[in-house]
């Protein structure tokens, strides 16, 4: 009796722990991490020190060029932590985890344009200042179609345009001569003028005679990305969602799947280490560069490659990026926050972030101050016209309509083209995993 | 205490019925209250020291729980999770059925897989690593701390080293079969290369704690059972697989649970070896868990509803391994 009974309690004792241990491990896996977080109003002081923090992905260059110390210079009450994430997916989700929470958000958040059509949405626009009404900013310095994509429809601007993304490509010379191609800025931007087709048939001249163990380009998914941007219909029409039978998508499809085939890609992973490594290695001759790319490849093909690369117009204009800064709702110092964004949005500052990183100014103003069309850039193609090249496809971007999702579908499809490139899927297989990955993903 | 109080109760049968009771009562009132209180100490108090525990289990373990139960039965964005749209079931027969059922059948197998290849050599690794530690060696604790050095690492740390490891251009994998003369191979785009270097990650971080579980239990066999078995002739081998592993046992069944719940929850590993396309593990899904699946379709896709179904079939699966481990276990102690 009292061993049965003893055994009995170990046994049920066990099935305690047991279920507790499962419980406790799954309670930790459903229970995701909140962050406390603060709300009180802005204290009326104008001379108390703060802290403003900035969030951002990838190179905004406020800080390379120097103006966050200059802020400080000019408030020496405030002190400026920038927060910056490389990927920026990575960062996306941290902010939209925030968002969600309503709290563990930066004074500054940056957006990328591919989240903007959801920032402005009924969904997320109420986390947000209206930038409009802001001391300093003026609606009328910013191009048209960025400030448009930074306002709601009920007229609310969350986000200022900080850089648009006016694509060209950007090209080893050295390699270009090696192949037999020109080298010239003008002659090789004639070689692939009006045509995404065209740079595909350069890639397969060029991969003819190309040097051993190098490729024409180093991902086709930049050039699906880049023919996409330079079309007016992208992945939304009429406000509904429609890549299944957009053009632009089927065309920029079918050249990456043909750049592929002809063997003129390196079928890297952009922006992985496997892909920034490969720009010091000079393995690829050209990569599609929106003018936020010059910061990239500066960094990674590094001093050893120096006077190589050059930049050429692209076959067609496009945007492919570009931010935009929004001021969020429950931050600590909401007016120090948006005096801070007008300031960085002047033309004077991105006149200066255009000169250290090459992120060309959505600031119309910027245009006309000295060193911005006349800007070269002394590590790619120090006699390039690099400000003409990317001012001139600047002012010929044509608005083209986005949706919440246009981010999103995007990565979908750079993860369709790795497909082939990388798993060894066939392109028809591809493109039906990358449709049911979509699908999956509309409610 | 106790036994006066009996004491003195057993005292009135004992007396005639008409002598007044010897204790005044308001004494006795205390007295009985005294030992009411008493009774509650003993049997409350236990419950009192381990209520934190369940307190804390309750705020940070139950609520989430079932208000994860409860998102699972709606439809709620990321961004607005006040705005919560009953759908019913309509999460899980997507899951298995619907547009994600592809990605959660691959996911499940994944995680089936990757829990195999890591666990079963994780354990047969640390049984052998115990055997050997448990003969009398010069520095033996050294190793043992050495062999707890890559379970105290990181997981992060680990798997960037790792994916340093398996990478395909400079690797040092592919330059050690370079020196057998095999071509290099692209570790993270291929399916079961990739399953392989996740599950190196995994076994290399966990091989060490089972080893020193399974050397603990080990040095609670009694000498005299080896004693017994070398004068009957058994050798090393044959004491090892008679005396040691049945000795084992239980220990052996508590390694394969705790194992087995973190095979299934495995996703810091996969997530960080894939790099930019870690979150759906790899380009072609081809390393996705149950774990990443979830996250991705929280927190990259913004639907929570769905990954909430997510976890609680995870919290279903693992509520069906501990039963199928309750009745080994039972099996194995009636055997015995």
């Amino acid at each position: 009796m009292r061993t049965s009974r003893a055994t009995r309690t170990t046994r049920s004792r066990r099935a305690v722990v047991l279920v507790t241990t499962v419980l406790s491990a799954t309670a930790l896996l459903a229970t995701g991490c909140s962050s406390s977080g603060s709300g009180s109003s802005e204290a009326a002081d104008p001379n108390e020190k703060i802290t403003l923090t900035v969030g951002d992905f990838g190179t905004f260059g406020f800080k390379e060029a120097g103006l966050f110390d200059a802020y400080t210079a000019l408030h020496p009450n405030i002190t400026i932590k920038e927060n910056t994430t490389t990927q920026e997916a990575d960062y996306w989700t941290a902010v939209q985890t925030h968002l969600a929470a309503g709290s563990g958000l930066d004074d500054v958040q940056a957006l990328e344009v591919g989240r903007i059509a959801l920032a402005t949405s009924d969904a997320l626009s109420g986390s947000f200042q209206d930038l409009s009404k802001a001391p300093g900013i003026k609606k009328d310095d910013y191009l048209p179609w960025k400030w448009q994509q930074g306002t709601t429809a009920s007229g609310k601007t969350i986000g200022l345009g900080t850089d648009v993304g006016p694509m060209a490509v950007c090209y080893r010379q050295d390699l270009f001569q090696a192949a037999g191609l020109p080298t010239d800025p003008a002659a090789v931007s004639a070689l692939w003028a009006g045509d995404w087709a065209k740079y595909v048939e350069v890639g397969q001249q060029f991969q003819a005679k190309a040097p051993k163990g190098t490729f024409f380009m180093d991902s086709a998914t930049g050039l699906f990305n880049a023919t996409v941007s330079s079309s007016t219909e992208q992945y939304y029409k009429n406000g509904k969602l429609n890549y299944k039978d957009s053009a632009s998508v089927k065309t920029a499809w079918d050249l990456a799947m043909k750049a592929d085939a002809a063997g003129s890609s390196q079928g890297l992973k952009e922006f992985d280490p496997t892909w920034q490594t490969a720009f010091t290695q000079s393995t690829f001759a050209t990569t599609i560069c929106p003018s936020w790319q010059q910061a990239n490849i500066e960094k990674y093909s590094g001093p050893a490659n120096a006077g190589k690369w050059n930049v050429a117009q692209a076959p067609a204009a496009g945007n492919w990026g570009g931010s935009f800064l929004a001021v969020p709702s429950s931050g600590k110092h909401v007016a120090a926050a948006q005096d801070l964004v007008a300031w960085l949005s002047a033309p004077e500052q991105q006149a200066k972030v255009f000169q250290k990183v090459g992120n060309i100014p959505s600031n119309q103003n910027a245009y006309s101050l000295p060193g911005v069309t006349d800007f070269k850039n002394p590590y790619i193609g120090p006699n390039a016209p690099t400000g003409q090249i990317f001012s001139t496809a600047a002012k010929a971007i044509k608005p083209a309509e986005t949706g919440p999702k246009a981010g999103d579908l995007q990565n979908a499809f750079s993860n369709g083209i790795l497909l082939v490139e990388q798993n060894g899927k066939s392109a028809g297989d591809a493109w039906n995993e990358t449709v049911k990955q979509i699908d999956s993903t509309i409610q | 205490m106790a036994t006066s109080i009996t004491a003195r109760g057993s005292d009135p049968g004992s007396a005639t019925p008409d002598r007044p009771h010897p204790v005044p009562p308001k004494d006795e009132r205390r007295q009985a209250w005294r030992s009411r209180l008493y009774r509650w100490d003993t049997k409350g108090s236990p419950y009192a020291f381990v209520s934190p525990f369940f307190l804390v289990f309750a705020a940070f373990g139950l609520f989430p729980l079932i208000y994860t139960g409860w998102l699972s039965l709606h439809q709620v964005s990321l961004y607005n999770v006040d705005q919560a749209k009953w759908v019913g079931l309509k999460n899980y027969t997507d899951l298995f059925t619907g547009p994600p059922s592809h990605f959660f059948w691959n996911a499940l197998g994944n995680t089936f897989t990757l829990g195999i290849l890591s666990t079963v050599p994780q354990l047969m690794i640390a049984i052998g690593l115990a055997h050997l530690l448990n003969y009398k060696l010069r520095g033996s604790s050294f190793f043992r701390t050495a062999l707890l050095a890559p379970y105290a690492t990181s997981v992060a740390a680990a798997t960037l080293v790792f994916a340093l490891i398996f990478s395909p251009e400079s690797g040092m994998a592919n330059w050690f079969l370079g020196l057998f003369g095999v071509d290099p191979v692209a570790w993270e785009a291929g399916e079961w290369t990739s399953q392989l270097a996740i599950s190196l990650i995994v076994t290399w971080r966990w091989t060490g704690y089972n080893a020193l579980i399974f050397l603990a239990a080990m040095q609670a066999v009694p000498g005299d059972l080896y004693e017994a078995a070398a004068l009957d002739g058994a050798s090393r081998w044959k004491q090892f697989l008679h005396v040691t592993v049945p000795a084992l046992r239980p220990t052996i069944l508590f390694t394969v649970v705790v194992s087995t719940i973190g095979a299934t929850q495995l996703f810091g590993e996969p997530f960080l070896f894939g790099g930019q396309s870690g979150h759906q593990g790899g380009t072609a899904h081809q390393y996705e868990t149950l774990g990443v699946f979830m996250y991705d379709q929280g927190f990259r896709n913004s639907m929570l509803g769905r990954a909430s179904a997510v976890a609680w079939t995870m919290f279903a699966l693992l509520l069906l391994i501990g039963l199928v481990n309750a009745l080994i276990a039972r099996r194995l102690r009636k055997s015995q």
